[in-house]
């Protein structure tokens, strides 16, 4: 199997913590990952971004031009990254901050996730990041979902692993989301 | 065989040279290389060494032949314009045949430049960037387990030879993260024999490059150039596709790691295209390219300048009737593996078809 | 006949390259009469300089490593950290500490390195050829101030003690002189000092002295020995700037 992504959006979102948490979901299913963080003068101004590629074999370039997925958290994301996806490729947004009009792609598939919303009812609007990457993973099927739950454990620096729990029905929460489709 | 672990490339470096016994650090901040100050600085005292934020990289430099004049593995780190300033050092370190280890998170110049992956420093490492006539080992490493291993290897070369080694790479390289397995550092024993430890029970010891009687620096000069030439046995190089390959893209560090998607790209659009990817850049493995060169004419580099590797592969493969292309890429932004497959195409159409 | 006066073992029975009347082979003496007087020839680490000072290594009986221009204090730093228990001191002269070595003195002072720094002021560039050296006097003539030193131009004669002094890292800072019977005592009395504060472990310890060099001063030994007294004494006055008694 081979997969890549491409996760974006405002400093803060967490979206660096994402693609790290998806890297040691796929290195508990002893697969091949590489994560690069943007680097450079992009860095500036509030963005971040960063590249994910997961692999059975050797992973060759650990940046991506167009991705076969991209997680966009925020409109100039969108703006960015969603032209980049791969023909018959996933497409996740951040509907909370992405109004659908916005959302104009062919030839790919869009997945909207109110993650605001979401991760209000599992209890803190903070978890967004941890309701989309759920979804993503469900979505994809990239690594299982049991796994990514594993991966918060070495993501996570120790003074925040009392947040695990809370992580993980965040998690389950966008995964469901996309089963059930609410 | 252990537990992989996630890490970050320049923290790779730094944990592959505490495991091959570095226990002496000297640095000054530079992007893209403070991971390696600041994780030397956390785990140095844990293994009984010492780390010291210098004044400046000239002092870093100097505080490592003082470091490496005792017998001890030490190293410094850097990003290209500190590097510029170590040069003074590293030719002071060769001319008086200290080992230690520079590592160099290369970024962008000339001058202040930027901080994005550049493989701009690549004459200034394997020409030896100072004054006098001599060399260094340079690895390029091109993953994150690499940056590890190669580490480790470069302190075994600088004592082997008692001279600096160079570990070249760039914000890729430093700033990615790619699972890692730590192994074991079997030590090497090298002779001491030449060490500042104070002259208790023999005969006093002199390390210096200053030769002035006649003839003398002449001798140590080739005496120097007998050294370089024998860490020929040291050549380390990658191939891929070489079956039934016609034309092969050359490359080193951060490209020929982008380079392995466009490679792949390429031969499962049919396109017979290879990839050697030298690991010790000086020496460079002008034989083996030389040697692949009698049944393979189309030639290709790819770097992040304006062609500098370049000129070793021509020296290596510029013979008879063989062509030898070039796509550079000056910083500023960092190729995908797909910009470089279309680069890679337009060659491959004029030279193949 | 009894015998009153020998080399010290911490020095090498070759032939001098300093001229006539150059005061480095009186400071080279005093150097390795407290190598001997101490006892730690098996365990010094000298660290030589670029100038007149880097035939150290050949003059010494002890392991000496070669530091380039300036960098002295930093090379000596990276061998101390490595081996605590040594006796380690540079040896340098005026270009090299007090022009392109600057930085390093300062940092490794306030860092409070366990070294000993001997600094040999002459105020001008002797190896080179009597250039102007940032301690080169008001008004002097060297190859590099035909006119003499304009201080409008070329700036001040820098006190190198008195700047390390300010330093929170510096432990014992002293100027002595080598020109006369009574500062040469003076002169070693200071220097055993210097050598005391690293054996005890109390920190960074920095000597200067002022040296003649009748060969760029264009002086004979006599007059340019005068010159210390009557011209450099006065503007770098001698004694004890920190850490101990005169």
């Amino acid at each position: 199997m081979y997969f890549d992504c491409i996760i974006a959006g405002f400093g803060g979102q967490g979206v660096m913590l994402m693609g790290n948490i998806l890297a040691y979901a796929a290195m508990a299913e002893k697969k091949k990952a590489t994560y690069m963080p943007v680097y450079g003068v992009e860095m500036r101004g509030g963005t971040a971004n960063c590249t994910v590629v997961v692999s059975d074999g050797e992973i060759g370039s650990p940046i991506i031009q167009r991705p076969m997925t991209a997680i966009v958290m925020n409109l100039p994301s969108l703006e960015k990254f969603g032209p980049r996806v791969k023909k018959g490729g996933l497409l996740v947004v951040n509907a909370s901050l992405v109004p659908e009009k916005e959302v104009q792609f062919k030839g790919i598939k869009c997945l909207m996730i109110p993650s605001r919303d979401l991760a209000l009812e599992v209890g803190n609007e903070r978890l967004a990041n941890m309701v989309v990457l759920g979804a993503t993973v469900r979505k994809s099927g990239v690594v299982d979902l049991k796994s990514l739950k594993k991966a918060l454990y070495p993501a996570l620096d120790r003074r925040y692993h009392k947040m695990i729990d809370v992580n993980i029905k965040a998690m389950e929460r966008g995964a469901r989301f996309v089963t059930e489709g609410v | 065989m252990a537990e992989a672990e996630f890490i970050k490339g320049n923290e790779a470096i730094a944990m592959g040279a505490i495991e091959a016994g570095c226990r002496f650090y000297f640095g000054y901040p530079i992007t893209p290389q403070n991971d390696i100050p600041e994780y030397m600085s956390r785990h140095l005292p844990d293994v009984g060494g010492t780390f010291i934020q210098a004044e400046s990289e000239i002092a870093s430099i100097n505080m490592l032949l003082g470091a490496s004049s005792t017998g001890a593995r030490a190293m410094t780190s850097s990003s290209s314009p500190g590097i510029s300033l170590k040069q003074e050092g590293i030719s002071y370190m060769c001319g008086s045949q200290i080992p230690g280890v520079i590592v160099n998170m290369s970024r962008s110049g000339p001058g202040l430049g930027g901080i994005d992956p550049s493989q701009g420093d690549y004459f200034q490492a394997t020409r030896g960037g100072g004054h006098g006539d001599y060399r260094t080992i340079v690895l390029a490493p091109h993953s994150v387990q690499e940056n590890y291993d190669l580490t480790m290897k470069a302190f075994d070369l600088a004592d082997k030879y008692r001279n600096p080694v160079l570990i070249l790479g760039d914000a890729l390289l430093g700033q990615m993260k790619e699972p890692i397995r730590r192994r074991k550092y079997r030590k090497k024993e090298f002779p001491k024999d030449w060490t500042m430890t104070g002259a208790k029970g023999r005969e006093k010891r002199l390390i210096k490059s200053l030769y002035l009687s006649e003839g003398e620096l002449t001798d140590h000069n080739w005496m120097l150039n007998k050294k370089y030439q024998s860490m020929k046995r040291e050549i380390m190089f990658e191939t891929q596709f070489m079956e039934g390959a016609k034309l092969v893209v050359v490359a080193f560090g951060s490209v020929a790691r982008i380079l392995k998607s466009t490679v792949q790209m390429a031969r499962d659009r049919g396109m017979k295209v290879g990839l050697f990817r030298p690991i010790t850049l000086f020496p460079f493995p002008y034989a083996a390219l030389d040697k692949i060169s009698h049944s393979i004419k189309n030639f290709m580099a790819l770097e992040l300048n304006t062609g500098q590797m370049l000129e070793d592969l021509k020296l290596s493969v510029g013979h008879k009737k063989n062509q030898v292309d070039f796509y550079g890429r000056p910083p500023g932004s960092i190729p995908s593996p797909d910009e470089l497959f279309n680069e890679i195409k337009k060659i491959y159409k004029k030279r193949i078809g | 006949m009894k015998q009153t006066f020998k080399r010290p073992k911490a020095l090498v029975d070759i032939p001098s390259h300093f001229c006539p009347g150059c005061h480095h082979g009186i400071i080279h003496r005093l150097v390795a009469e407290c190598i001997d007087l101490y006892g730690v020839r098996e365990k010094t680490i000298g660290v030589a300089s670029v100038g007149c000072s880097v035939f150290l290594y050949d003059y010494f009986n002890a392991d000496v490593v070669e530091a380039p221009h300036g960098r002295a204090p930093a090379v000596a730093t990276g061998v101390k950290r490595a081996r605590p228990d040594n006796f380690v001191f540079t040896y340098q002269g005026d270009g090299d500490l007090a022009a392109i070595g600057t930085a390093e003195i300062i940092h490794a002072a306030n860092r409070g390195e366990q070294i000993t720094v001997i600094f040999v002021n002459n105020t001008v560039f002797g190896m080179t050829g009597g250039q102007m050296a940032p301690t080169t006097m008001s008004g002097q003539e060297t190859t590099t101030t035909p006119f003499g030193r304009d201080l409008k131009t070329n700036g001040f004669p820098i006190k190198m003690s008195e700047l390390l002094t300010e330093l929170p890292g510096s432990t014992f800072v002293a100027r002595a002189a080598v020109n006369n019977s009574k500062n040469l005592m003076k002169a070693k009395k200071l220097l055993k000092r210097a050598f005391e504060v690293q054996i005890n472990g109390e920190g960074f310890s920095f000597v200067e002295f002022l040296s003649a060099c009748p060969t760029n001063w264009k002086m004979t030994p006599k007059q340019a020995t005068e010159r210390v007294q009557e011209e450099m004494i006065p503007y770098f006055p001698l004694g004890v700037f920190k850490g101990g008694q005169e």
